[in-house]
């Protein structure tokens, strides 16, 4: 896999990715900008609205015609967080030519599309028109008030904006009601102008077209863009651990509990904490899915992920709610254990396996791929699979231990059960 | 083995049934780091009640589920730690129909195709280890039955059956597994994992004559007897019941509505039944349908709309839901805007559009590993031939989905399942 990287414009770049396994084409067009309270919905909304429609193909229909015709091409808009960034903008797809019962290409008309869509949108007397905001701020604000539905979802997210209050990693990267609710379209334009002429913009290609058609493909998505200064990215700067846990608690009507456990590192050694929350719990043959699932039954599910970016693990788990004490103690029993180099030979070579495993499949699929090179970019990183993956083996036990003892114990968030209410 | 070239799909499928009766596919995958083998058998939740040595058997809600389960202990110790230390990234799942153990790996691929079949086919579970296990599946029941996602379709499954078991959860409720012991769990491995009564599909960069020799070193050599199986009386075309309500800690109202349709064919007419189906999906209540527009620009829909056509044993039906304020409208105005398109007809360059944008989508599901592998193992057990999807699409006609819209999306043939926020 050779990765290029080509500046196009200001604050313009397109990240190029050959492959030739895939059945289709991948290009994505993503803003990266700070993660901010006061931005973070305006983004959000303003990825959706832009999807709505544009001058050549003012409404939802046209648009998926277009589409349609295209042999089922996709436009989706996305909106992500990496590091303490937020990207949004458009991820598309369409059938590679090669595919085409009749011939044809249509990674050029799909650029095309994508270009309109950013460049010029529906305007009503020179702003983003007014149906459209609103109908898409009322979408937004259900998927907000949604994040209660999927409570492991949610149970995430309380914890992470609990344990990073005051820090841009903790908030939401839709945003937050309040602030949604009181957008008009007077500032979602004028946020809109502001965007395109300064927030950096990532291409990102992936699939068999040659790198010289791709180039081609990108300048006429941006060649309306009127450009003008640039925004930095934000770096994102280590979380600072607390001295006393913070414990959280939250009630709702639900029949299992969910218990989140945040984690700081206080250690430069990422490639060590990495492989120590591998063991720890970052596959179905760690310490947690085998001693709090497989030994203990306590839950369903029960792993840890490690967020590089800001140096800290998450655990997730959902348990009975009078188990709360038992699956805490023995999920720090098991960090406790990584501290003493309490494993077996074949933990820590599962891990390696897993991990090689993981970053060699990485570049089998396009929309990980994206998402990794968008994540380096985001994170100020230049970082490859392969580079990664080779720090990681060479990672010795003795660095894995001392990454464990870096580790310690920050917030505990436990969504539980409203009161009196009685389970079989 | 056989070698079967697609050109217009640029895949290749070497195949090959082993005289125990298992069905091998290898789907050849270059470039590609990873390879990945699902071991498929036809058993899963819908399949309760079924004939043993002449005697009809009923079993415990979920046991197929169970099985799953309890499939990863071996005498060792347990599968999902032998293959994780290679790498692999193992599961499995269990829907109304089949059963499926997988693996992915970049590395040791056919030291894990080995401890796959070793696994699946030898069972190894004592009463102590199927009581243990009440617990971690007790706790997966609970995590689902908090998912409104789940609770609005299984809620819809019991309005729209009566006395098929697709209204029965695939996992079984923390009551019914209560009934399940090791000699249950012995009994229905010894029924439903024989190699006649499963596939071995392979997907990626693999030698496919090592494949087998390994599927013949491994299993059993001879196969078992066909299980006849139970799935019901024959159904009215009228759901069971109209509508059912409940209130959980959602946001707003979400609802799912359902049209029973006719018990689905065999063969090739299955695959044809399938993708009709989707297509009149699309064209119905689709992104680009002109009532997804009208809904979606009222307000009455978000981007959560959406629905699919779905073929079980012995039962098929339509389903269509999302978020929404009101459901009421949002059913009526689908079930309307189906009759509407049955009598008046479809527009032809709406259709056109459509059929490019569905063949485009079935080309782009080949990115997909497992979609490859569950349509392979869905195409021999009902005995067609996937990949000859683009001949058998291009039978597809206009009228044939004006047909199914007029005849299936009928307020004769509905019901609505709704979760509301609670008071």
């Amino acid at each position: 896999m050779t990765k290029n990287r080509i500046q196009l414009l200001d604050n313009v770049f397109l990240t190029y990715v050959p492959a030739v396994k895939f059945k289709t084409d991948f290009l994505s067009a993503q803003f990266i900008t700070p993660l901010r309270r006061e931005t973070a919905g305006r983004n959000a909304l303003l990825s959706a609205v832009l999807e709505r429609g544009c001058v050549r193909y003012p409404d939802m229909q046209q648009l998926s015609a277009a589409l349609d015709l295209l042999y089922g091409a996709s436009v989706e808009h996305t909106v992500r967080k990496r590091g303490e960034n937020q990207l949004w903008g458009f991820v598309a797809t369409c059938v590679d030519d090669a595919y085409l019962p009749d011939g044809g290409a249509v990674l050029e008309p799909l650029g095309d599309i994508l270009g309109e869509l950013i460049c010029h949108p529906v305007l009503e007397e020179g702003l983003l028109k007014g149906d459209y905001v609103s109908s898409e701020r009322t979408n937004l604000l259900d998927a907000i008030r949604s994040v209660v539905n999927d409570k492991r979802a949610l149970a995430s997210r309380r914890l992470l904006e609990e344990m990073c209050r005051g820090e841009a990693y903790g908030l939401s990267h839709i945003g937050e009601e309040g602030d949604v609710a009181a957008i008009t379209p007077e500032q979602l334009t004028e946020h809109y102008r502001s965007a395109i002429a300064s927030a950096r913009l990532e291409l990102c290609y992936c699939g068999r077209a040659e790198l010289e058609r791709v180039v081609g493909v990108c300048r006429r998505i941006i060649r309306d863009l009127p450009r003008a200064g640039g925004e930095p990215l934000a770096m994102p700067s280590p979380h600072p651990g607390r001295q006393e846990p913070h414990v959280v608690r939250d009630q709702m009507d639900v029949t299992q509990g969910k218990l989140g456990v945040g984690f700081s590192v206080d250690t430069d050694d990422r490639d060590a904490a990495f492989v120590m929350n591998t063991m720890f719990g970052g596959t179905s043959n760690s310490k947690l899915f085998l001693n709090v699932r497989e030994r203990l039954s306590l839950c369903y599910y029960a792993s840890s992920a490690y967020h590089r970016s800001k140096n800290l693990i998450t655990v997730s788990s959902g348990i009975e709610f009078e188990n709360y004490q038992k699956a805490l103690d023995e999920i720090l029993a098991q960090l406790e254990a990584m501290r003493r180099g309490d494993w077996e030979a074949w933990e820590l070579e599962g891990a390696r396996s897993c991990i090689v495993n993981g970053h060699q499949s990485l570049a089998d699929s396009a929309s990980r791929m994206e998402d990794f090179y968008m994540g380096q970019v985001a994170t100020g990183r230049d970082d490859t699979p392969e580079g990664l993956m080779e720090a990681a083996l060479a990672v010795t036990p003795e660095r894995i231990m001392a990454a464990a003892r870096a580790t310690s114990l920050d917030t505990i968030y436990f969504l539980t059960g409203k009161e009196g209410r009685q389970d079989a | 083995m056989r070698e079967h070239a697609y050109p217009r799909l640029g895949e290749t499928v070497w195949e090959e049934t082993l005289p125990n009766g298992l069905a091998i596919r290898v789907v050849s995958k270059p470039h590609y780091a990873k390879a990945c083998a699902f071991f498929v058998t036809r058993y899963g939740g819908m399949d309760l009640r079924f004939q043993r040595g002449g005697r009809w058997l009923d079993t415990p809600a979920g046991i197929a589920h169970y099985l799953e389960h309890k499939m990863f202990d071996t005498k060792d110790g347990n599968a999902l730690q032998e293959l994780a230390k290679n790498g692999a990234e193992p599961n499995a799942f269990t829907s109304n129909a089949i059963t499926a153990y997988y693996f992915y790996s970049t590395e040791h691929f056919y030291d894990n195709l080995k401890i796959l079949l070793q696994f699946v086919s030898i069972p190894y579970f004592t009463r102590e280890s199927v009581e243990k296990e009440q617990g971690i599946i007790g706790q997966e029941i609970r995590m689902v039955e908090d998912t409104p996602d789940w609770q609005v379709y299984q809620q819809l499954m019991e309005c729209l059956y009566e006395k098929s078991p697709a209204r029965v959860s695939v996992a079984g409720t923390v009551e019914s597994i209560r009934a399940i012991t090791a000699e249950t769990l012995y009994d229905c491995h010894n029924a439903f994992y024989t190699p006649s009564n499963m596939v071995l599909v392979v997907v990626g960069a693999v030698d496919p004559a090592q494949v087998s020799a390994i599927a013949r070193s491994v299993l059993p050599e001879s196969g078992g007897p066909e299980i006849p199986r139970d799935y019901g009386e024959e159904e009215s075309p009228a759901p069971a019941k109209g509508e059912a309500v409940q209130e959980m800690e959602v946001a707003m109202p979400q609802f799912l509505a359902g049209y029973k349709c006719p018990t689905p064919p065999e063969g090739a007419e299955q695959l044809r039944l399938a993708m009709l189906g989707d297509m009149a999906c699309d064209i119905l209540f689709g992104d680009s349908s002109p009532l997804y527009r009208r809904l979606y620009e009222e307000g009455l829909i978000n981007g959560s709309f959406g629905g699919n056509f779905d073929i079980l044993p012995g039962a098929a039906y339509l389903y269509v839901g999302g978020d929404a304020n009101d459901p009421h409208a949002v059913h009526r105005a689908i079930t309307a805007e189906a009759q509407r398109l049955g009598r008046e007809g479809i527009d032809e360059t709406f259709y056109q559009q459509i059929r490019r944008a569905a063949y485009g989508q079935m080309i782009r599901s080949l990115n997909s590993f497992e979609n490859i592998a569950i349509a392979q193992a869905e195409g021999v057990f009902h005995h067609y031939d996937y990949y000859a999807f683009p001949e058998v699409f291009a039978s597809i006609t206009k009228g044939d989905i004006e047909a199914f819209l007029r005849e299936n999306i009928t307020e004769a043939r509905t019901a609505l399942s709704l979760i509301l926020p609670k008071a």
